[in-house]
Order: structure tokens, then sequence, then C-alpha cells
């Protein structure tokens, strides 16, 4: 049996990760939900986000934190412009067209980083990167709790975002039903590069919470982009409660694969559930689509 | 008419591609002409289940890889000849793609979750091969020198040409036969409209797993190839994404569920990355973004490959329609 002293900490450790994965995952799930789009670039888009954020502080020395006044605001900027330049026009009517579309993407951000940053694993070094807090027996590092609650913060603001604003309820009447929207003068193509570019703005917010705990090196999105398509298929293509719930759910499952089965085989269980959902509940994924 | 001129075709141009160690004395131009090949036979394979079957695969490393390290492991530990072992790398690959498309076929997964599906069971190979101890786990194996034809090991490259020449040709005469057999036609019906399909009387299930059958086959033969010419192989070589990503991109940039569309692709991609490598130098990335770029580009604005740019010659290489283009 495992010894609770060992199994606590290592819960709230999963659970802070997963708030991470969560965050991550709210943006691809948009991106689902408004465009029907699984956007293959989540996670090499996540990695130009984190150089962005180190970059930042190497050059400028602008602390992760401050740089959340300037990689989101980027970040939406980049993903507006790819959906209007490129994904919205490569459809041809099939969804594999986009995936193909989105994975050259990654494949050409991805090599440029290598080219340009080389492999290196970089870290920023913040004075609170090596501050602790204790909670519950758990012995955490303050930039995970910051990036918990910052997710958590990020979460309800999107949430409010989407029921508030007229953007908000325009994006959320685009998912619903695409001719109607159209018909009552919503413009399509701007709310969907709205869409893309928000859900990519959150990978912004989301590397700058994680730089601090993290580092960044031109294949670290692969990793991410796997486990924020668990996540989404996890808690339901499009559903942002969902997103939350399975990036906490992914965490955990990570660290307590970890500590049983040894940190080789600590992902593996996410891989598992991931084609065990797939697989069992396609049409439940689907969300509305049939 | 088009079959025999296509099978003339093909027998015409593996007999050219056949004379290259008689003229190419450089052993790296050689390598190249090897590798285009492997390329090919690689996204043939692809080409079988998601050309012509219209199931998008984006882990056909799971094939791969299964065919790899059979032969690796079964000459090393078990002393098996690596000339049986090419077989039984092939029906294991066989096996796995039989599994997996069982378990996706059978609830009827589609489109971009049939794509994140198989990415998932090639990662979670992956992960086993990485931690079980007859793989060799991270460090990988290391298949012993002995250059003997014997032992699928060759002297020089030229035995190694020959070996994959005969693989590729052996998979591009069964492709040829996919477009003239009755199973083709079921499976680019499949791939067309699944429900009109199985409304005409397709099985379409048993279409799918034929295809997934013979693509993982040929991919594990692909995976035999590469373990015996690099003589080396670890977890992400053999399961990795790379694999994987460029047995899609090598037919869908020739031109997807056409014959000689693999070949196309393999051939102008490796030429481009030569090309890069001479102007560039050896940089690592350029040649990968470059293929990124040419897929984009391809998807957006030739959604039928590089082959349709052929046009009348097109009609003559079999070009068909794609899905939906």
């Amino acid at each position: 049996m495992v010894d609770p002293v060992i199994l606590i900490p290592s819960l709230i450790n999963g659970l802070t990760t997963g708030a991470l994965y969560a965050l991550v995952a709210l943006g691809l799930t948009l991106i689902y939900g408004v465009l029907h789009i699984i956007n293959f670039a989540h996670g090499a888009l996540l990695m130009l986000a984190l150089f962005g954020v180190f970059f930042l502080n190497q050059i400028f020395g602008i602390d992760p934190y401050w740089a959340l006044l300037i990689v989101p605001p980027a970040m939406f900027v980049i993903g507006y412009g790819l959906q209007r330049g490129i994904i919205g026009k490569a459809s041809h009517g099939r969804d594999e067209n986009i995936l193909l579309v989105t994975l050259g993407l990654s494949i050409i951000i991805e090599n440029m980083s290598l080219y340009f940053f080389r492999s290196d694993t970089r870290t920023v070094d913040t004075p609170y990167s090596f501050e602790v807090v204790e909670f519950a027996g758990a012995f955490l590092p303050l930039p995970k709790v910051i990036a918990f609650f910052g997710a958590l913060i990020t979460a309800g603001l999107l949430w409010a975002f989407m029921s508030r604003t007229d953007l908000g309820r325009a994006i959320r009447a685009l998912a619903k039903e695409r001719k109607g929207a159209r018909l009552v003068g919503i413009n399509v193509d701007h709310v969907f590069a709205m869409s893309f570019g928000i859900g990519i703005a959150c990978l912004g917010v989301a590397a700058c919470l994680l730089m601090p705990s993290y580092y960044v090196n031109p294949q670290v999105g692969y990793g991410f982009v796997l486990i924020a398509f668990t996540t989404v298929v996890l808690g339901g293509m499009g559903s942002f409660v969902g997103a939350m719930i399975g990036g906490l759910i992914i965490g955990v499952v990570e660290a307590m694969g970890g500590l049983f089965l040894g940190d080789s085989l600590g992902q593996f269980g996410i891989f598992a559930i991931f084609i065990l959902i797939l697989l069992f509940r396609p049409t439940g994924l689907l969300g509305h689509k049939a | 008419m088009i079959n025999r001129n296509q099978l003339l075709t093909l027998l015409i141009v593996f007999a050219i591609i056949g004379t290259a160690p008689f003229w190419i004395a450089r052993e790296s131009t050689l390598n190249t002409v090897i590798l285009i090949l492997y390329v090919a036979l690689l996204g043939q394979a692809w080409n079988i289940l998601g050309g012509y079957g219209g199931q998008f695969s984006f882990g056909h490393a799971a094939f791969f890889g299964t065919g790899a390290y059979s032969v690796a492991v079964l000459q090393l530990q078990y002393g098996i000849n690596p000339w049986i072992g090419l077989f039984i790398g092939g029906l294991l690959a066989m096996g796995v793609a039989l599994f997996i498309g069982f378990a996706s076929f059978r609830y009827g997964l589609r489109g971009s979750y049939f794509a994140l599906v198989t990415l998932a069971f090639a990662e979670v190979l992956r992960i086993l091969s990485n931690s079980v101890s007859f793989t060799g786990g991270g460090v990988g194996i290391l298949i012993p020198l002995s250059r003997d034809p014997a032992n699928m090991q060759f002297a020089n490259n030229v035995g190694y040409f020959w070996l994959i020449w005969a693989l590729c040709l052996a998979c591009f005469l069964t492709v040829w036969w996919l477009g003239r057999s009755r199973f083709g036609a079921w499976l680019q019906a499949v791939r067309d409209n699944e429900d009109a399909a199985r409304a005409l009387g397709v099985d379409v299930f048993a279409t799918k797993m034929k295809a997934a059958a013979l693509s993982g086959f040929f991919s594990g033969l692909a995976g035999v190839f590469y373990a015996q010419f690099y003589l080396y192989l670890d977890p992400a070589i053999a399961y990795g994404s790379a694999v994987s990503i460029e047995s899609l991109l090598v037919p869908i940039i020739g031109g997807m569920g056409t014959l000689f569309g693999p070949l196309i692709g393999a051939a102008v991609t490796h030429l481009l990355a030569e090309t890069t490598r001479h102007f560039v130098g050896d940089v690592p990335g350029i040649a990968l973004a470059i293929y990124g770029l040419l897929l984009i580009l391809v998807v957006m604005f030739l959604p039928r490959g590089l082959i349709s740019i052929f046009g009348r010659i097109g009609g003559l290489f079999g070009s068909r329609r794609a899905a939906d283009a």
C-alpha cells in the first residue's frame, strides 16, 4: 500500500499540474466548439508562447507574470491571422484537411524554432522560482500554486466573457447554429477568427503561468498537444467545464500513474484513458454534432 | 485499358530505377535513391488505408515500429534469421493493424477521431517499448554487425538497394492490383461515401479491416528494412511521431489514392531536402519545415497532390478523383 503521506502530496501536485493542462485545453475546446477544428498546432503555438515569455525575460528582464500583458495579446493576433489567412481557407469540405493544415503549421513552427533557438532546454529563474508553500502536508512550489489559481481565474473570466458580452454571445450562437447566425447578420469569418484568436490567447496565459516552474525547448509542445487532446476529449469536445474537470483528472491520473507505475509509465494512463474514451464514447465526444 | 498501361508504366519506372546501381557510382547518391524508395514504401503503405480507404491514420509508426522491433528482437533473442523475421515482422505489424482497426472501425470511429486514436495507440506502444526489457528499453537495440546477405546485411549499399527495390515493387504491384480489383473498388466506395457503400451491399467493416491489414503489413516491412539498414532502434525512432508523419506526408504531397503519388511525393520531398541541405548546410529543422510548408500548400491549392500537375499524363499515371476535390 502506498502511504497517505506520499499519496496526498502527489494528489495535490497532480491537481496543480492538471489546472495547467485544463488551461491549455480551454483554448482547444473553444476552437473545437466553435469552428469544429481539431487544432494540431496547439502544442507548437504553446511552445512559441513559452519562447516569447522566455525571451521577454532574457532580453528585457520582464517577469513572466508581467508578460501576461504582452504575450496573450500577441498570441491573439497570431491566432486571428492564422485563422483568417490559412486555416479558414483550407477545408475543401473535409475535416481531415484542416487537421493536415494544422499539422503542417506545427511542423513548420517546431522546426523553425529548432533552427532559430536550437534544441537546448531553457528555464527562467525568478526570485520566487524556488519558494514553497505548505498545504495538507504537501510542499508545493509557489509558481505552481499561482498557476493553479491563475488557471481557475482565467477559466472564470472566459466563462464571463462568453456569457456576458456581445462577442461571446455571437461565438456561442455560431457554435450552435452557423446558418442562423449568418442570417441574423453575424460576420462569420470575423467571429471565427476571434474565437481562434481567443483560443490561442489562452495559450499565452498558460505560457506565462507555466514558465516560472517549467522549461521550454522546441519539442515541448508535442507532449502538451496529446495531453490537451485527451483533456478535451475526456471533458467533452467544446465544453469549458468539461475541459477544467478533464484537465484536473488528467493531472491526477498522471501523478498517480507516476507514483504506482514509475515515471516512464506515468503517461501510459493518460493515453489509455484517451483511447478508451475515443473508442467507447465517440458520440458523446462529438457533443451536439451527430 | 488504363490499368494495363498503368502496369506497364509501373514496370518501366521500376526497371529504370533498377538501373541506378549500374551508373550511380557515388555511395551517397545511391543512398538517396535507397531512402526515396524506403519512404515511397512507407507512403504507399499509408496510401492503402489513407488514400484508397479514406481512413487517415496519424499513427502508422505503430506498424512500422512493430516490424522493426520484431526483426531486431527475433534475431537478437531467438536467433531467428532476418529473412524469416521479415515476414514475421510484417505479419505482427498486420496483427497490430487489425487490432487497432478492429477497435476503431467496430465503433465507427471516423475522420479526425480515427486520426487521434491511431496517434494515441502509437504513443502507447512508444511508452511500452520504453519500459519493457526485451526491447532494450530507452537504451534501444543495436543489431550486431555481420555483413552477410544471409543475415540481410550487405557489404555495400547495392545490396540494400535491391532489397528495398524489391519490397517497394511488391507494395506498388499490390496497390496496382488494388486499383483494378473488386476489393479496391469497394474500398474507394467506402472512402467516397461510407453510407452509400453500405446501402449498396459493401461490407464496410470487413473492407476497412482488409485495407488496414495490407497497410500494416507493408509498413511493417518498411520497419524491418529500417532496422536492417541502420542496425539501431529505440522507442523514439520506432514508435515516434516522425515516422507517422512522414508516412502520411509523402502520399498526400504526391497524390492520395493514386498509384504513383507516394513515389512522386517521396522523390520531391527528398530531393527538396537534399537541395536545401546543399544551400543551407546540414541545419536541423529546415528540411522538415519545408515538408510542412509543402503539406499546407498542397492541401490548400492542390488537393489531389503534385500528381495532378501532370494533367493529361496524370490520366496515364492513374490519377484518381480525390474524395471531395
